[in-house]
């Protein structure tokens, strides 16, 4: 690694070691994820082959896909201290907006469903993060509003009504059950996203300042950060990635009524807290965020072939929950002294 | 090149800065010096546009200036060194340094292959070795002030504000850092230096300002000034009115502590407290004081070592038993730890003494009043009515109601941390008499001050801590503010308690 070797020169007391300990310990996170995530495979699948079989491993990437790209946004919004509860209602509604526009319009073009879907999502998402940033609500108590206040919207709109799959047409059905080589085009879409999304919060500015909100808020006004704007934008970023989503989550399912979505938003923060984001901000990335949503989904389905009742399997979800956030307790109890004693010599 | 001219700011009726005045020039290092709560502070933070103030004017170049925010101030030029690091611990060195003003490369992308570089330079430049890539959590005090200073050096700043940037530093450091000062003012840039460290004050500047309780003293030329001059105008009378410990006579040993340990926040801390005694704990921000006493009270569970009161060893960690054995803590931040803010003001006086107020589980009305107006008379506190919530009063009030909260347990040893902190110069030698008093009544005092002349004058011992250390222990007549700071940052190692 190019990093290793430019500290090279400067660790001349040993502290490169160390630091390489710590960064290893950093990327253990991740490392461990995808560890569990072989163990529960290779488990499962000697229990009962089919699980390995193509369509259900392409079954299992598609769910994961739609819990991975909520999972960007969700990550934005807590690495900067605060918490996004709305993305389930704006999924829902934004996934009745699309199926209501094929229905009036059956041969939209394609593209076109995927711009409303992210309109709508980005006027909620706008909305939270106005109210978080302007009346200096805290954004649990905010967006737990705005989840119930879209969800009213939403059933008002449908009402006891259906967009069933004969409305939708099949170029967009495909979205959700095509595949190339095996890999369906949702999981590449979540790939691609997942990557994109993680090279710009390594890259930019903006997504630095995220982390340094997140990390010391008073601190990060002291240094001229827009705090606000920067939450908003957060947020809105929320909502319209929730709003994308919603789109994709139609093409898989097929059909949206007025709860679709329900509950997404506890799966998504499972996911973003299992994959090392740290719930009061300032650490994590989007990738363990990703693989979170993967490893749970994993379980999920390995649970349902290895017959265990699916009670079961929202209890294992919580369990894991908290061994993540007892693993970074004890991580960052490890790391506390060993940051401490690592003091720079004095000249 | 910056001029600030008859600034005002309140902070609700607190008046943190009356008459704050400032003139900076270009090639010139300015000092402001005061006490702790003569105002420095919140001129800086109007420079640094985190404060507006409420009347005045702020002029750059001759241009009036309003700043709104710290990004308005940084771009017109001005770099602060905080004297509290704001660092953001889960960030890297390189970042926190480079925040906001991260060098790119194509596409608006954070080019950190050259950020690292840079840092590095400026470490270089500061004689500092520091592994960009560590995060910034875990870094002593030191070295978050240096990555404050190294922040401060990245933007080509032409005002350049240190806000008591050596506190935490070592000698060398120091000298490093004066070394880049004066070569900054040399390229025409305007330096201000506040510190409480008059010798640094006559090493690196020119001019000199002095404020006293929020108010401009007066600026005058380095060449006309002495330590003593600067002195009596920073405190306004004779140091001997103002710290008024009187001898008592010295009883059986009190508060004994025995080699307490906490496991990477301090090690080995050994001394007594006797009866009719002042001790105070000296050194820097972040040398372990306040946690000292922490695990004394038994907040903080110790993990080795005894604490013994009267003989009496007390059981680890349990605030209850420290209490019941007539230990009283004044914590250093009295609006989060010492007092309820809402609660009326007779309510936190027997917040601590509800035991002797109750009857039977109840809290009778008129007892709790008859109670606490005795204590809030014996303090001479100042208050509207009784029933008012506690926020309503002034800083040095406040204090006194946690001071009243304490002494109406009629505490046996009582640890006070920095008991003047942020009130006014007047009420603050009430509270120092207050406490000369208790010594005088037999009560064992530890007191926690970053005040120099308050620990010298008011401590019967002074026992120096240095990153979790005892580097040294002054009688009264060897205390002295050379003493106590070389044992503060931990130059001198070598006395033995």
């Amino acid at each position: 690694m190019s990093v290793r070797a430019e500290s090279a020169h400067v660790s001349i007391d040993g502290r490169g070691r160390s630091h390489a300990l710590a960064e290893a310990l950093f990327r253990f996170r991740e490392l461990g994820i995808v560890l569990a995530l072989v163990i529960v495979v290779t488990v499962t699948a000697i229990h009962n082959t089919n699980f390995v079989s193509k369509t259900s491993l392409q079954q299992l990437l598609s769910g994961a896909a739609i819990i991975a790209i909520l999972a960007i946004g969700e990550t934005i919004v807590i690495i900067t201290r605060n918490v996004d509860l709305s993305i389930g209602s704006i999924l829902g509604i934004s996934a009745y907006a699309v199926g209501v526009t094929f229905e009036n319009h059956p041969h939209v073009w394609i593209p076109w469903v995927f711009v409303i879907g992210l309109a709508v999502g980005l006027a909620f998402g706008v909305v939270n993060g106005l109210i978080v940033t302007l009346f200096r609500v805290p954004s649990l108590v905010v967006t737990l509003g705005t989840l119930y206040i879209i969800r009213g919207i939403d059933g008002r709109w449908a009402g006891g009504h259906q967009v069933g799959a004969s409305a939708l047409p099949d170029r967009f059905t495909n979205i959700g059950y095509g595949t190339v080589l095996g890999v369906p085009y949702l999981g590449i879409a979540a790939i691609a996203a997942v990557a994109v999304a993680t090279y710009a919060m390594r890259s930019f500015r903006t997504a630095r300042d995220f982390y340094a909100i997140g990390s010391n808020p008073d601190a990060a006004r002291l240094a001229g950060i827009p705090v606000e704007r920067r939450v908003f934008l957060a947020f809105a970023l929320s909502g319209a990635i929730a709003g994308v989503a919603g789109a994709f989550w139609l093409s898989l399912y097929g059909s949206v009524d007025a709860i679709a979505g329900q509950g997404y938003e506890f799966q998504v923060i499972a996911a973003v807290v299992v994959g090392g984001v740290a719930i009061f901000g300032g650490s994590g990335t989007v990738l363990g965020a990703a693989l979170g949503a993967l490893l749970l989904n994993t379980i999920d389905s390995a649970l349902i072939v290895l017959n265990v009742s699916s009670a079961w399997s929202s209890a294992i979800a919580g369990a894991l929950l908290l061994a993540a956030i007892a693993f970074d307790r004890l991580l960052s109890a490890r790391i506390a002294p060993a940051l401490r004693t690592r003091r720079s010599t004095r000249g | 090149m910056l001029a600030l001219e008859h600034a005002t700011k309140s902070f609700g009726a607190v008046h943190a800065l009356e008459d704050g005045s400032i003139e900076l020039l270009p090639g010139e290092a300015h000092g402001l010096v005061g006490e702790n709560g003569a105002g420095k502070s919140t001129l800086v933070k109007i420079l640094a546009g985190v404060h507006r103030p409420d009347s005045g004017r702020l002029l750059i170049d001759g241009d009036e200036a309003i700043f709104d925010n710290t990004r308005q101030s940084q771009q017109a030029g001005i770099a602060i060194i905080f004297q509290e690091p704001t660092l953001f611990p889960d960030l890297s060195v390189a970042e926190n340094i480079f925040i906001g003003s991260q060098p790119l490369k194509v596409g608006h992308r954070i080019d950190s292959r050259k950020m690292r570089r840079e840092t590095v330079t400026l470490f270089d430049r500061l004689g500092v070795r520091m592994d960009p890539d560590r995060p910034a959590r875990g870094l002593s005090i030191a070295d978050q002030q240096l990555v404050e200073i190294a922040k401060a050096l990245t933007s080509d700043a032409r005002v350049i504000v240190m806000d008591e940037p050596t506190a935490a530093l070592t000698i060398t450091e120091v000298e490093r850092l004066f070394g880049i000062a004066r070569a900054l003012r040399d390229q025409g840039a305007a330096v201000l230096f506040v510190s409480h460290r008059l010798e640094e004050v006559f090493d690196l500047c020119q001019r000199v300002t002095v404020m006293r309780d929020g108010r401009h003293v007066w600026t005058k030329p380095i060449d006309e000034l002495t330590t003593g001059t600067i002195i009596r105008a920073m405190v306004g009378r004779d140091m001997d009115t103002l710290f008024p410990k009187e001898e008592a006579e010295r009883g059986k040993p009190v508060l004994q502590v025995e080699r307490l340990t906490r496991e990477g926040v301090f090690t080995d801390i050994s001394f007594d407290v006797h009866a009719g005694e002042i001790v105070a704990l000296a050194g820097l921000v972040g040398a372990g004081r306040s946690e000292v006493a922490r695990a004394i009270f038994g907040i903080d569970r110790a993990d080795a070592g005894t604490v013994a009161v009267n003989g009496k060893k007390l059981r680890k960690g349990s605030p209850t038993a420290a209490m019941s054995a007539g230990v009283g803590l004044v914590p250093e931040d009295r609006r989060q730890q010492g007092l309820i803010m809402d609660l009326s003001i007779q309510r936190n006086v027997a917040l601590a003494s509800l035991g002797r107020v109750q009857k039977l589980g109840l809290i009778p009305f008129g007892a709790e009043r008859r109670f606490a107006l005795d204590w809030v008379a014996r303090l001479q506190l100042r208050y509207g009515r009784m029933t008012n919530p506690v926020w309503t009063l002034s800083g040095g009030n406040q204090q006194k109601v946690v001071l009243a909260k304490w002494l109406a347990r009629r505490p046996t040893v009582l640890i006070v941390d920095e008991p003047t902190r942020g009130i006014d110069v007047g009420t603050k030698a009430e509270v120092h008499r207050l406490l000369s008093d208790l010594a005088g009544q037999g009560v064992a005092v530890l007191m926690i001050s970053s005040e120099l002349p308050e620990v010298l004058g008011m401590a019967d011992r002074v026992i120096v801590l240095f990153e979790g250390r005892v580097t040294g222990e002054f009688g009264r007549a060897e205390a002295t503010e050379d003493a106590i700071m070389l044992a503060a940052t931990g130059t001198r190692k070598e006395q033995a308690a």
